[in-house]
């Protein structure tokens, strides 16, 4: 009956169930391969079981230890200067009184989102490679030049400062959004108590973008051991390899590019696992210190 | 919340003179204060420079001979303008095609992610639905857990045997599940009534959908479907891991192969002379990212429109 009144939804739900199963959890089955030694041409069924044996294989190498080095240093240089940048650039954008000022300056700020990592890249390449307006003038003011694109002492500088580039403006706007939600009655209140700005800024502002600040830090710790790898393979190369080489980079250049796919699927499993387990824990100290978090 | 609205008046108190306006930013107008204002104003503006600079030095740029580029130290505006990289970059059809590859990439992907996205949230709008919550955990989990690189990619390359054709861009992501939960709160937030009217005048679910839901869904599938289109126009690697025939190649792609890996711009004149391939020059390069960056600056003001409103919405959900 039910069925029959409302054929239609059902009918509709079709295209989206088979995209689940399909691209989501049929890869997630897939990971079955991280304990075989799998063939492509016999499948994942008939190739041989091999247990823990990738996983083992992974940590007696001894390389995992930079593998990991590098992803942590990167991620957690990521987010000590990346996360802030938003809430920092929201709160002065929050104190401008000039609209018009604010929405040119906004117009601005949110272009680089929209720019493919590709061409973000591109652009470094052409203003920091040896014939770039960055390279010369930097060569010329220090005296000695600078090899931006291959000194694996620049390396996460470069791409921690392509990715505040990139989205910090556009991060503003989640804070903006929740700063908009703020009773103005409150600062007219402080305001007469003789609260000047920064105390206002403190004790009004603040607070309320507290929960979107541990809710996006939520978040984020999910992604910890994740480092961006289509922006990563864009600009590592042999000259920056020691510092380049994060789990992510490890899983495409080994898994795609080699197809050793039983191998790079147990170390992406275990980045799966791990993010699953930062998600919770840091849900749960969220909630230790009284904030909503995530669920 | 209705909001008090104070225009900017001045009050007496204690012998002080404040101004009080709505907002955070009403002030006393104390040194430090206009000090602030004055850094504020300042430091604002100089990132807000820093971020259009970059685009606006390598659009001028592309358009300089490349003498100038070689010989003159720094500039923006060049002295002597040229369209010679733009004649070269589309002497071959290398780009004009590729060019051509992302157009037909980003329509028809788009157009797959919305129908994707839209049938799959109606029916999980409606809170009587059997089995709403079995499939709502289905997407939620895959926000959480994924399989992983190497997994996706065999699934889609072999056991779906897309590897080579387009199927493998515009399939895989044709759901985000963070934007079909924000569409899915949409329609639920449509008054029940409206679409209850339309089935007792006649309409299935299937044409409330299409002729109540849809219309009045616009701003947020514009919304959506301006951020899709981004997605499929950005993108590189789906057509790096998938693509075999380089015919088939989206614009990024061939410009991370110009300038990431210094191929020749003019492809298919180094099949005259495979021993040598010269690296691309810097007004080379410069134009073909002004010609990839271009459609995205087109649309812009459309994004402008939209996006805020869209981002607004997952974030009140939030």
């Amino acid at each position: 009956m039910d069925l029959l009144k409302n054929k239609w939804l059902y009918i509709m739900m079709i295209p989206g169930i088979i995209y689940f199963i399909l691209f989501k959890y049929l890869p997630m089955w897939g990971v079955i391969i991280a304990f075989e030694d799998y063939s492509p041409f016999l499948g994942p069924l008939k190739s041989a079981w091999k247990g823990l044996y990738w996983f083992q294989r992974f940590f007696a190498t001894r390389k995992w230890v930079d593998y990991l080095s590098n992803t942590l240093i990167l991620s957690v240089m990521s987010i000590v200067l990346t996360f802030p940048a938003p809430i920092i650039l929201a709160l002065m954008l929050n104190e401008i009184r000039n609209m018009h000022y604010k929405k040119v300056t906004q117009t601005l700020l949110y272009v680089p989102h929209f720019i493919s990592i590709v061409i973000v890249v591109s652009i470094t390449y052409v203003i920091f490679g040896a014939d770039g307006i960055i390279y010369k003038l930097t060569t010329q003011l220090l005296g000695r030049s600078i090899d931006y694109l291959g000194d694996p002492a620049v390396f996460r500088w470069m791409i921690v400062g392509q990715n505040i580039w990139k989205e910090t403006g556009w991060g503003t706007i989640i804070f903006l959004a929740a700063l908009t939600n703020v009773d103005t009655q409150l600062y007219e209140a402080a305001m007469i108590d003789g609260a000047n700005r920064g105390q206002r800024l403190w004790h009004i502002t603040l607070p309320a973008i507290r929960s979107t600040i541990v809710l996006l830090l939520v978040l984020r710790m999910g992604s910890v051991l994740d480092t961006g790898y289509e922006h990563l393979i864009l600009m590592s190369n042999s000259l920056n390899r020691s510092v380049s080489q994060t789990l992510d980079v490890f899983v495409y250049q080994n898994g795609i590019q080699s197809g050793q796919y039983s191998y790079t699927t147990a170390v992406g499993l275990m980045k799966s696992l791990v993010s699953v387990i930062m998600v919770v824990s840091a849900n749960k100290i969220a909630h230790a210190l009284g904030e909503e978090g995530l669920y | 919340m209705a909001k008090k609205k104070i225009d900017e008046s001045t009050v007496q108190l204690n012998g002080k003179t404040i101004t009080v306006s709505s907002g955070p930013v009403g002030v006393y107008r104390t040194a430090g204060s206009v000090v602030f204002d004055v850094f504020n104003y300042l430091i604002i503006g100089l990132v807000a420079l820093t971020t259009v600079l970059p685009i606006i030095y390598i659009v001028f740029n592309s358009f300089a001979t490349e003498l100038e580029l070689q010989t003159r130290p720094m500039f923006i505006i060049p002295n002597t303008w040229s369209l010679s990289a733009y004649q070269y970059i589309f002497a071959s059809n290398k780009l004009l095609r590729s060019f051509g590859n992302s157009v037909f990439i980003t329509v028809f992907g788009t157009l797959i992610n919305l129908f994707f996205t839209v049938t799959f949230a109606y029916p999980l709008s409606k809170k009587f639905l059997r089995g709403r919550k079995f499939w709502l955990n289905m997407v939620i989990i895959s926000m959480f857990f994924s399989g992983g690189m190497i997994p996706g990619y065999i699934v889609v390359s072999s056991w779906l045997g897309m590897r080579g054709t387009y199927w493998a861009l515009l399939l895989p992501g044709a759901i985000s599940a963070y934007n079909m939960m924000i569409v899915k709160n949409f329609f639920q937030g449509i008054p029940q009534e409206l679409e209850e009217s339309a089935n007792l005048d006649g309409c299935n679910d299937l044409s409330t959908l299409i002729r109540i839901v849809l219309p009045l869904s616009l701003p947020v599938l514009a919304t959506f479907g301006l951020f899709y289109a981004v997605g499929h126009w950005n993108a590189y690697f789906g057509a790096m891991i998938y693509l075999t025939d380089d015919k088939m190649y989206p614009l990024q792609l061939i410009l991370r192969n110009i300038i990431v890996t210094a191929e020749s711009a003019a492809g298919d004149m180094s099949l005259m002379d495979p021993n040598f391939v010269e690296p691309p020059k810097q007004s080379i390069k410069m134009a073909v990212i002004v010609v990839a960056t271009v459609p995205i600056m087109c649309i812009y003001p459309f994004l402008q429109k939209y996006f805020v409103k869209g981002v607004m919405v997952g974030a009140l959900k939030g």
